[in-house]
């Protein structure tokens, strides 16, 4: 900066990076911990003390929870509920999302209002009459009953976000690929859509993270041991005595897996497309 | 190529009304511009005739056919927009192809248009850009290739040089026209700026609030201006407008008392007028009106004369460069041929005898 000695630089920049770190160190130390954990033997999961990484490391509780748990059957339930609620869900939420952006009918404002509405809803309020409503018509017990309700419940958030995705893509390119020679709709699929992915990918990953990671619903939906997601197969290694720490983190690890893939692959996509959805031009 | 036909066009939001009436013959491979402030109707009226706005009453026909309930695709049509509306995902060859290619049209055939129009604008290196990699000139070429590639019986632009510089601006709309007239293809060109309506069109339609205020070549509305509206929104800078009564044999009494002939030797004495004298035909002189400067602009090839005179500011263009200086008392004077009377009123022109 300008007026700033050469010191006074150096020292500003090194404080810079000591905040950015301590931040980053701070976000990422539990997920360090659960790693170090599930590395750890369990014999001296309690001798060593608080150390940063134990003496000794292995892969045992790795394989245990591969070969003696249900854990491969709970990620592989997550993995189903989780895709197809956030297809589903982005699939919806783009129609609505273009619906809202585009046209204008009768009680738009009041479908906007009941949508904001249902956010507003602690979910343990309804809880009791959702378990109600989903046992008399069979779907307790069933992935199909959380793919339901998971969608039910992302379905308003995504919409707005495809809404201000479509809100970002000018009217024009629309008239003008009409004028060009396209119906609403082909317009809609050869302009609109291939902008719009972006977008839908941010839509996605959004969802995706949400039904991953969700508990309650299932906690309270699920009673079969074939039909649990890994974030409920997580609490059975609380067992009445004792917990499993080693294999309960090496669980855990192992589920973060398939979403940290999914960033990967969508990050790019994911800040092209928040931005793109903020500001318009 | 198409004449087009508006018969009793109008349009209206609840009770607000966008155009009424509108009335307009526009010839086979004419060049129309349609002016007016922002909000009077006119791009409402050219998106009426791409079939992008329905009108609430009235007839649109190009060529022969009524198109009102044709759909924009099958009006044959292109249209320029102002924001160029380039599709962002294509590059300049897909954008420019993109109507042929929907049209089902041979690869040669498209491949022929596309090599014809993008030589016509300078963009043959630039097909396998995207728009983003685009100046703002180069998308507006664009966007124009994209529009002829088509041929198409009409050529609709919505202010499509609004968002260029000044300079480019002038260049685009000499190239406009020249392309125009090459092709020889009716349009129609909405403008908010009177000099690219001045300099483009075989005839302007000048609108305001919704309603045609005059229709002519842009010198007949310069000379001869239907109204009040027409005469300020033409010519820049704008016309001077004083206010005064008629007495005998065309003479108009001032409200310092002074009077000044006019050509309008019917008016009865008494009539409220308003008196239009364009920039250029104010003259500085011995005798008349009595003013005193304000301001000196010189502009090089003329000099702009600020003066204040009856209570307002009056606008007086010199071909000659002055030696007056701010606050210096001078006399005004126009010769009566020069001065355009209009009925205060309601703002009509009187005809001249």
């Amino acid at each position: 900066m300008v007026g700033q000695s050469r010191v006074q630089r150096a020292l500003s920049k090194i404080g810079f990076y000591a905040a950015i770190g301590a931040y980053v160190l701070f976000a990422i130390f539990p997920i360090y911990w659960t790693v170090k954990i599930s590395v750890t033997p369990t014999r001296l999961l309690y001798t060593e003390g608080i150390k940063l990484w134990p003496s000794a490391m292995t892969m045992e509780n790795y394989s245990a929870v591969l070969s003696a748990t249900d854990f491969p059957r709970y990620f592989l339930n997550s993995l189903i509920v989780s895709i197809s609620t956030s297809l589903i869900v982005t699939a919806i939420a783009s129609l609505a999302g273009y619906a809202l952006s585009r046209f204008q009918f009768r009680g738009k404002a009041v479908v906007s209002l009941l949508l904001l509405l249902t956010q507003t809803f602690p979910l343990v309020m309804v809880i009791p009459p959702i378990f109600r409503i989903m046992g008399s018509i069979g779907l307790t017990d069933n992935l199909y009953g959380l793919i339901v309700i998971y969608t039910a419940f992302n379905i308003a958030f995504a919409t707005f976000l495809m809404q201000s995705f479509f809100d970002g893509i000018p009217k024009e390119l629309e008239e003008a690929a009409m004028i060009d020679g396209c119906t609403r709709s082909t317009a809609l699929r050869r302009i609109v859509l291939p902008l719009t992915l972006p977008g839908m990918g941010a839509t996605i990953s959004f969802v995706f993270t949400a039904a991953w990671s969700e508990l309650l619903f299932a906690l309270m939906l699920i009673n079969s041991e074939s039909q649990k997601t890994f974030s409920v197969g997580l609490l059975t290694f609380i067992g009445k005595f004792a917990v499993d720490w080693g294999q309960m983190m090496a669980a855990s690890v192992m589920a973060l897996i398939p979403v940290c893939i999914f960033f990967a692959f969508l990050q790019r996509y994911l800040v092209t497309g928040l931005t793109a959805g903020a500001v318009k031009g | 190529m198409a004449s087009v036909t508006l018969r009793n066009v109008s349009k209206s939001f609840g009770s607000v009304h966008v155009l009424s009436g509108i009335n307009l013959e526009i010839a086979d491979g004419e060049f129309v511009v349609l002016v007016g402030p922002s909000g009077c109707g006119k791009s409402t009226l050219l998106r009426s005739i791409a079939g992008l706005e329905e009108v609430s009453a009235g007839d649109i026909m190009i060529g022969v056919r009524r198109v009102n309930d044709v759909a924009p695709r099958d009006r044959d049509i292109a249209m320029v927009f102002q924001s160029y509306a380039l599709y962002p995902h294509m590059n300049v060859e897909d954008n420019m192809s993109f109507s042929l290619k929907l049209r089902k049209e041979s690869v040669s055939k498209i491949g022929t248009r596309v090599n014809q129009a993008s030589g016509t604008l300078g963009l043959g290196a630039l097909l396998e850009r995207l728009p983003k990699q685009l100046s703002g000139g180069q998308r507006q070429r664009v966007a124009m290739g994209r529009a002829i590639v088509r041929d198409p019986k009409v050529f609709l632009f919505d202010e499509p040089l609004s968002n260029l510089d000044a300079k480019l601006r002038a260049q685009m709309r000499t190239e406009i026209k020249a392309l125009q007239q090459s092709l020889g293809t009716t349009s129609i060109y909405v403008t908010h700026d009177q000099i690219e309506a001045m300099t483009m069109a075989n005839r302007i339609v000048v609108l305001n609030e919704g309603v045609i205020q005059q229709v002519g070549a842009p010198l007949e509305l310069y000379d001869k201006p239907a109204n009040t509206f027409v005469a300020g929104f033409i010519g820049s800078p704008t016309m001077n407008f004083i206010e005064g009564v008629a007495g005998a044999k065309g003479e108009v009494k001032l409200a310092d008392g002074s009077s000044i002939a006019t050509g309008a030797t019917s008016l009865k004495p008494g009539h409220e007028v308003t008196l239009g004298i364009r920039p250029e035909h104010l003259q500085l002189s011995g005798k008349g009106l009595r003013g005193e400067v304000q301001v000196i602009e010189p502009l090089g090839m003329t000099t702009q004369i600020a003066v204040k005179a009856l209570g307002q500011q009056l606008t007086l263009m010199a071909m000659e460069r002055t030696a007056l200086s701010p606050g210096q008392p001078v006399h005004l004077s126009a010769s009566s041929k020069h001065i355009h009377v209009f009925d205060r009123a309601n703002g009509r022109r009187f005809a001249l005898t």
